[in-house]
């Protein structure tokens, strides 16, 4: 008998720590967004870039099993956009986001969204080295969809809560969908946001903006603090 | 859920640690799976079976431990058994239950000669 005792997501794990390390050292902040198939994940992507693209560079993973439609869509708002089809797989792993982070050659200091392939399940437990998983819920699924659905809505540390525009026509109740995602994830961030009519989406786009501040400071003190290093050496090397 | 991405990283352990100590076949594997690791034992067999064809561990016997649920619940201060994730608390009913033990999915071992 041979001990081994590894998880069988090491590798993938592996792969999502290099690709969360290379982001870290080039200042990216990088979301990976789940959901369930028509909950207008593309839509609120577009929006999201046209209302950010004039102050930080945006690259863009579409991950889907067939068809480029959605990276067209991206590109169609002036954005770079790779599209990654899973063919007979359910969802994104490291390694793949590892090789489009290679073609797509991302700016540093800037935003790296991922859109993971519509799926509720597989996605909750691969890594992709994305500094938070974004779920996308829309008011027109049901309330108990964080119930049904529980280790994506752990696993997130934000959701959105799309199409709320629609509310007046529907028997939602936000409130009821929002203490059930909290059930499982006290900790989760939510905003209620829309699209079509924009409504929410300044929370949203705050959020996105901490984040990169935080990605861009992280990476200034860590260049700041290589810069010390290199001048203590050479002035050692300059006393000897 | 995607227990064919699954079998394929159990196969490439299984590869990786045959290599490494010069096997010639692998006999057996065993793995440890959670009660709430949300992998069902039984399409995982059907994966392996699959994917070990023509392999180093094609024809290897698959062992599967199943490890049953556990948490801390933060009221009653102590370990209790768990049937599902965040599921609550069988003694005070609370949801404040942090999973300890079930959600392993792991390559514990293989045989090899």
């Amino acid at each position: 008998m041979v001990q081994i005792e590894q998880d069988i997501l090491s590798k993938n794990n592996t792969y999502a720590a290099a690709n969360r390390q290379w982001f870290d050292e080039h200042g990216i902040f990088a979301l990976n967004l789940v959901s369930s198939p028509g909950s207008g994940k593309t839509t609120l992507l577009c929006k999201t870039i046209d209302m950010l693209k004039d102050k930080v560079a945006i690259s863009v993973v579409e991950g889907d099993q067939q068809t480029s439609n959605d990276a067209e869509r991206i590109r169609a708002t002036g954005v770079q956009a790779l599209q990654i089809n899973t063919g007979k797989g359910c969802h994104l792993d490291g390694h793949m986001v590892g090789h489009a982070v290679q073609r797509l050659q991302p700016a540093d200091e800037s935003l790296f969204l991922i859109e993971n392939v519509g799926n509720l399940v597989c996605p909750a437990a691969f890594d992709l080295g994305e500094h938070h998983k974004v779920a996308i819920l829309s008011v027109t699924e049901g309330e108990d969809k964080p119930l049904k659905y529980p280790d994506m809505f752990a696993a997130a540390d934000v959701m959105l809560l799309n199409k709320v525009d629609l509310l007046p026509y529907l028997e939602f109740d936000a409130d009821l969908a929002e203490a059930n995602a909290h059930r499982v994830n006290p900790d989760l961030v939510i905003f209620r946001v829309s699209a079509t009519s924009g409504e929410g989406m300044s929370g949203w786009l705050g959020w996105i903006a901490a984040g990169l501040d935080a990605q861009r400071s992280l990476r200034s003190e860590t260049v700041d603090a290589l810069k010390r290093r290199v001048a203590e050496l050479e002035r050692q090397l300059a006393a000897k | 859920m995607h227990e064919m991405s699954l079998a394929e990283g159990v196969l490439q352990l299984v590869e990786d640690t045959a290599r490494r100590e010069n096997a010639k076949r692998v006999k057996l594997v065993v793995l440890e799976i959670g009660r709430m690791s949300s992998v069902e034992p039984e399409a995982i067999k059907f994966c392996f079976e699959a994917v070990t064809h023509g392999s180093i561990a094609q024809g290897a016997a698959l062992e599967i431990v199943n490890v049953p649920g556990a948490g801390w619940c933060m009221l009653c201060a102590e370990t209790v058994p768990m049937e599902e994730l965040y599921g609550a608390c069988p003694k005070c009913g609370s949801h404040q239950v942090q999973a300890t033990g079930g959600t392993e999915m792991r390559v514990k071992e293989i045989e090899i000669e």
